[in-house]
This record gives structure tokens, C-alpha cells and sequence, in this order.
């Protein structure tokens, strides 16, 4: 018996060695749902760094990685799990690069990446909730946590002379932290949050959500909630009923299709979206476009780092084992160590196999704090002439 | 004196027009459930979706329309795609009725096994309209989007508070008024339409009397259908098509029939009117408006809002139970045309 044991053991380490040849790499974001228009250059992005990976030959020996897909539909926590579970025990990953949304994502990590003990980086999942959430240490973020965004947020509105906003949230974890999050820093720097109120996704009709915000008033709406779905009808129907001119609009609210369905009345609306001007984003956008999509789309950068990251801290641990090389996220993205940027992962694969240590900057100028996630730094948006223009960086 | 105003154009903005709009689209919604009820005795869970299925059918007929550079100046091109959508729709109902209703008509089914039929014909609508136009948003208004601006008409008044009226709005409004006409006076006054009547109110008699139940049968499939289609795009018009939001529609247009009186088409009308006011005067905040009319600088500290907009769709349930339990059988006593 107890040699059957042994040799069923060392047959179970011969096959783990042997799959190390292909890695894979679930990116589960949300094709379908709230913030579909967003996901394809996500994927993108951490397809663009499997791929850069792949084109070195450097990774763990010679080993292919492989991305495969999942829908994480960004709001349905069922359905997220689901893929999550297929891709954990059907296509054995081994890796999340994902989710995106924070409801899901807690979910997904809670139910499907601490039972089966694998890595997921989330480029997008910006709860403060999720800086406390219990995650044996699978779970980081090149996101920003919200509680930072909260403070960004005040700091424009303060800069811009708005003192006097309503609030309103998409009702989930992403909407309400992001809500309380802004709430307590703008009352902190002076401003008056006249109403801080929900809505749902998905709705045929936002006239009555909308007349309850026109009746608390307010210089101007932030609107906490997705671009594609209830976000983009509130936005139409305040502007409809002349409720508000003007709204702020956080990280879940920028992108291009916004200002494409709603025209000329958001000219003037203010925003912020993760982002920085350090030289790897340029040099991001630069490949991204070599790539045949845009790089400088709302959290494509972060997802580029976020699959560059479990790539590096697998070289790092010389395993693709979750419970090997979770300690070694935290490592290679921060200092000391050669920077890396984007185009260079190749050269940093070597570099690690070599014995060497890496900072990875990457698109985002990575720097994990705390619980694993990005300090965060923010671009202005402005929209100008029907398009968003970032106009700073926080 | 001015203050007043200012109180009921805050109010007419809010509330009374959005409220309107919302109401025929309801009542339209209803006169198809209604109809169904009467005639066939049956609750018609499948209505929303073939209100989907019309408002598909003139989202695709507006495109092709535009692309072939027809449209009607300052009014929505759809309003000229509203006739290729009818027809498409009653064709959906008369082929649902030949190849699933019809059979369990001649089985003489309980009405339980119908309504659970419909929610099987549900299903099979919303996959199809998925497969055809997929699950995705689609806007498909133009023409002029508003008849009064909401800053135009504070020019025009000089009041401090706007009022706007989208198109659609007003569209809206006037197709269910014709609608509503027409089909009160196919009911009444054209021999088919009180044959119709009659098979309604007592069938066996209906049927001595030598009225033909088959084509009585087809007649109510295509005034449902025609209905469908039509408040269907109205409403798609006025807040854009999504094809997810109409199974959440069948709540409130039951609500609206059985409240006025399931079978009873001026019932359907009014209990759609009845939903749409108490949604929107249950949830909205008071508070400029009690600014407004009482006298001083006062304002109100809290938004002076009797339940938060959440509860919306709670608000049709409560009228529902309390209606049921005060007088069963709606306002408008129902059960016949």
C-alpha cells in the first residue's frame, strides 16, 4: 500500500513536471455585459505579453504558454464561478489573469482560486473590499484599490471648484465601495454630497432614479456605474430632463463608446481612469498598436502586467505551481532589481535565470502595496470635442 | 404665484410626462394581455416577449429603411417600420396559435396548462431574438429628439425649473391614443368586432348563434399581435431597444390588467395609468417641490421621498395585493370585452 502510495505520488510529480512544458494562462474578463466594449483590448493586452513571452523561447526552459478565455460577464458571480471552475479543472490553468469586475472577482477568488490554491491577478478589480478579503495570498491587483481613487476623485472636484455633487452607484461591490470611497473624501476636503444613492444594472428606465437625484441637486453627477449599461442611461436621461450639465465620470465610465452614444452633451464632463505617464505606457501603446489594438484603453496596460507578472514569478520560482511562486509576485514587481518594461520581458526572463533580481514597471508602473495592489496612479480625463483627452496625471 | 409654477413644471418634468409616456406604453401592453384573457382564457406570460419581437422587427426595418435614405423629416423613421413589424408579429402569433395553442384548444386544456405553454412560447421568442439580433443594446430613434427643450422652455417662461418633452414622448402618446380609438371602434361598432364580444361574454351562446370560434380565435391573435408590435416600439423608441428589459415589463402590464380588470380593455387602459403614476409619484423626492410651495426660503432637510426608487417594481406588487384583496375582480369589474 504504501508503495503503491509512493509510486502514485512520484507518477502525480512526473506528470506536474511534464505539463510544465505548456502553460496556461486563464484570462477571464467580461465579453459579454456591462463593460463589453472594454474587455477585447484587455484580453488583448495580456495576450500581447503571452505572445511576447512565447516569441523569446526564454520561459522556464523553453516552456509555451497559452491563454484561453473565459466570460466572466463582469456582474452575474454564478456564471463567473462557473468559467472559473472550467478553466481551473477542465483546462487546468495555471494561473488566473482576471477577473475584472470586483463582484465577480471576490467571488471567483473566494469560491474557485483558494479551494484549487491558484494565482489570480485581477488588471481591473478596484473593491476596497478585496484589500481585506481573505486570500491565503493567491489574490493581487495592478488595479488600484478605490479607497485611492476616492481621494483623487475629491481632489479633482476640489480642483475644478465642485463642491456641491450628487452620487450614484451601480448596486454592487465595485459601485458602492467606489461610492462610500468618494463620499468620505470629498466630504473631507470640504464638499457636500447632497444625495449618494443606487441604481441597477440592466433597466429599461432610469426617469425615476434620475428625478430623485435632480430633486437632492448639486453642481455636478458622478456616476459610479459602467459605461455601457445603466451609467450610459442615467448619463442620457439627466441630460434629457436637465437634470445636470455636467458629470464626473470614474474608471468604470471611461472609454471610447461613452462619448460616441451620448454626443455633444458630455462635453466638459471630468473623470479619472488608472494610468501614468511613465515611459511604459508609451512604449505599451507603441507595441499595442503593433499588435493591431489600442493601448491606451481603460485597464489594457494593467492586464498586459498583470499576465507579465505571473509569467516573471513563475521564471522566478522556476515552477508553475500557484503555491510556489504566489510569494514571488510580490518580488518581481517590486524594487530592488534591473527595471523592466514593456518589450523587455524576454530579456528579464533570462535575466531571472540567470540569477538576477527585476523590478517590473511594465505599462503601469507596477508598484504593489499592502495586500498586493497597486499604489495607483490616475489620468485626468476631460471630454473635449465628443472625445476623453487626458488633460493630468494624479 | 410663480413659485406654483415652478412647482408644477418641476413636477410635469419629473413625473407627469415621463409618467404619461410609461403609462400608454403599459396600457398598450395590457389591451394585448387583456384581449387574450378575454377570448382565449388564458394569462398570456409570452406577451413581453413578442413586444420584443416586434420592436426587433422595426429595429432591423428602421436600418433598412435608412440605409435606402427613407425617413420622415423631424419624426422617428421607426413610426414607418411600425407597419412591417405589425405584419411580422402577427404572423409570430397566428404560427405560435397553429402549431402549439391550437392543439391544446382542441384538448380543451385546464388554463393552468396554458399559462404554463406561454411560458414555454416565452422562451422559444426570447432565443430566437437573441439568435437574430443578439442580446446587445440597440438605439434606433432619430428624427428630432425633442419637442420642447427643457432650456428652451425656461427661456420661453422664464420659470426657474425646465420641462423637456423627448419626441418619443410625445409619439408615444398620440399612436396609443389612435390605437386605443381604433380598437374601441372595431369592438363596438363593426360586426366582427361584437361577434367577438359576444364569444367573449358567453361562448356555448356565442356558438348557437352561429358565430365562427376559429376565426374569432385568429381576429383576437392579430389585434394581440398588432398590439404587441406596436407598444413593443414605443417603447424600445423612448428608451432604447434592450432586449432584457421587456421580460421584466410583464410584471407591470399584469399588474395593470388584473388592477383594472383583467378582460376589460378601458380597465387595462386605466390600471396601466395607475401603475405608471404610482411608481413614479411612490418614488419621487418632494423636496424642491415643498420648497417651492411653502412659503420663505424653507427647504427640507431630507428628500421628502416616500420609498427609494429601488422599490419601484415593489410598487406594482403592493397595488396588485391590495387590489386583489379589496375587489378581486379589478376596478372595472373584468372577465368579458
Amino acid at each position: 500500500m504504501r508503495k503503491l502510495l509512493i509510486a502514485l505520488f512520484s507518477g502525480a510529480m512526473l506528470t506536474a513536471t511534464a505539463s510544465a512544458e505548456d502553460v496556461k494562462i486563464g484570462i477571464i474578463l467580461g465579453f459579454t455585459g456591462p463593460i463589453e466594449s472594454l474587455t477585447p483590448d484587455m484580453a488583448a493586452g495580456a495576450e500581447l505579453a503571452i505572445a511576447e513571452v512565447n516569441g523569446g523561447g526564454k520561459f522556464m526552459g523553453g516552456s509555451k504558454v497559452t491563454g484561453i478565455r473565459g466570460d466572466s460577464t463582469c456582474v452575474d458571480s454564478a456564471a463567473a464561478q462557473a468559467t472559473a471552475e472550467r478553466l481551473v479543472t477542465s483546462d487546468k490553468v495555471n494561473a488566473i489573469m482576471g477577473a475584472d469586475c470586483s463582484g465577480v472577482t471576490g467571488a471567483i477568488l473566494a469560491n474557485v482560486a483558494m479551494a484549487n490554491g491558484v494565482v489570480m491577478i485581477s488588471p481591473s478589480a478596484t473593491s476596497p473590499g478585496l484589500s481585506t478579503a481573505e486570500d491565503n495570498g493567491l489574490f493581487f491587483r495592478t488595479a488600484p484599490s478605490d479607497a485611492r481613487q476616492g481621494q483623487v476623485v475629491a481632489e479633482i472636484l476640489k480642483d475644478r471648484g465642485f463642491m456641491n455633487a450628487a452620487i450614484t452607484y451601480t448596486n454592487n461591490d465595485y459601485g458602492k465601495g467606489l461610492a462610500d470611497s468618494i463620499e468620505s473624501n470629498f466630504k473631507a476636503v470640504g464638499g457636500t454630497v447632497t444625495i449618494n444613492t443606487s441604481h441597477e444594472e440592466g433597466k429599461g428606465d432610469y426617469s425615476a432614479e434620475v428625478a430623485a437625484l435632480a430633486q437632492a441637486g448639486g453642481d455636478i453627477l458622478i456616476v459610479a456605474g459602467y459605461l455601457d449599461q445603466g451609467g450610459k442611461a442615467i448619463i442620457q436621461s439627466s441630460l434629457d430632463t436637465g437634470a445636470f450639465d455636467i458629470f464626473y465620470l470614474p474608471d468604470g465610465m471611461i472609454g471610447d463608446s461613452l462619448p460616441a452614444a451620448i454626443g455633444d452633451g458630455l462635453n466638459g464632463s471630468i473623470g479619472d481612469v488608472p494610468g501614468t505617464d511613465s515611459p511604459g505606457a508609451a512604449m505599451f501603446v507603441e507595441l499595442a498598436a503593433k499588435a493591431g489594438f489600442k493601448g491606451d484603453g481603460p485597464f489594457s496596460p494593467e492586464s498586459y502586467d498583470a499576465a507579465a507578472l505571473i509569467m516573471l514569478a513563475m521564471q522566478a520560482a522556476g515552477s508553475t505551481n500557484s503555491q510556489d511562486f504566489k510569494s514571488k509576485v510580490m518580488d518581481v514587481a517590486n524594487a530592488p532589481g534591473k527595471k523592466v518594461f514593456p518589450g523587455d520581458l524576454s530579456a528579464a526572463l533570462e535575466y531571472i535565470a540567470a540569477g538576477g533580481e527585476v523590478d517590473y514597471v511594465g505599462a503601469s508602473a507596477v508598484e504593489l502595496i499592502g495586500p498586493g495592489e497597486s499604489a495607483g496612479s490616475y489620468r485626468e480625463i476631460l471630454v473635449d470635442g465628443g472625445k476623453n483627452t487626458t488633460v493630468g496625471f494624479r | 404665484m410663480i413659485d406654483i409654477l415652478n412647482a408644477l413644471a418641476l413636477l410635469a418634468n419629473f413625473v407627469i410626462v415621463p409618467a404619461l409616456a410609461y403609462g400608454s406604453q403599459l396600457a398598450l401592453g395590457a389591451l394585448g394581455v387583456t384581449m387574450i384573457y378575454a377570448v382565449l382564457r388564458f394569462s398570456n406570460f409570452a406577451h413581453g416577449e413578442t413586444m420584443s419581437f416586434g420592436a426587433m422587427i422595426s429595429v432591423l426595418s428602421t436600418w433598412g429603411l435608412q440605409e435606402a435614405g427613407i425617413t420622415i423629416g423631424s419624426l422617428p423613421t421607426a413610426l414607418l417600420a411600425l407597419p412591417i413589424s405589425i405584419v411580422a408579429t402577427v404572423c409570430v402569433c397566428l404560427l405560435s396559435d397553429r402549431l402549439i395553442y391550437r392543439y391544446y384548444r382542441t384538448q380543451k386544456a385546464a388554463p393552468v396548462t396554458y399559462l404554463i405553454i406561454s411560458v414555454g412560447v416565452l422562451f422559444i421568442l426570447s432565443g430566437v431574438i437573441r439568435f437574430i439580433i443578439g442580446p446587445k443594446d440597440q438605439i434606433f430613434a432619430d428624427g428630432q429628439r425633442f419637442i420642447l427643450k427643457a432650456r428652451a422652455f425656461k427661456e420661453m417662461t422664464g420659470l426657474d425649473q425646465g420641462l423637456a418633452i423627448k419626441t418619443t414622448q410625445g409619439v408615444t402618446v398620440i399612436t396609443a391614443v389612435v390605437i386605443v380609438a381604433l380598437l374601441f371602434w372595431f369592438l363596438n361598432q363593426t360586426r366582427t368586432g361584437k361577434s367577438m364580444r359576444a364569444y367573449s361574454d358567453n361562448e356555448e351562446l356565442a356558438l348557437l348563434s352561429g358565430i365562427n370560434p376559429a376565426r374569432v380565435v385568429m381576429i383576437t391573435w392579430i389585434i394581440t399581435g398588432a398590439l404587441a408590435a406596436i407598444a413593443g416600439t414605443l417603447y424600445g423608441l423612448d428608451k432604447g431597444y434592450k432586449p432584457f428589459t421587456y421580460l421584466g415589463l410583464v410584471l407591470p402590464i399584469f399588474s395593470a390588467a388584473i388592477v383594472g380588470g383583467v378582460g376589460n380593455p378601458v380597465g387595462a387602459i386605466f390600471g396601466g395609468f395607475v401603475i405608471a403614476f404610482s411608481e413614479m409619484l411612490l418614488t419621487f423626492a418632494y423636496k424642491r417641490v415643498i420648497a417651492y410651495l411653502t412659503p420663505g426660503e424653507w427647504v427640507p432637510d431630507g428628500l421628502m421621498q416616500l420609498l427609494a426608487t429601488d422599490y419601484k417594481l415593489a410598487v406594482s406588487f403592493v397595488i396588485l395585493v391590495i387590489v386583489l384583496l379589496i375587489k378581486p375582480t379589478g376596478m372595472f369589474s373584468g372577465k368579458t370585452l
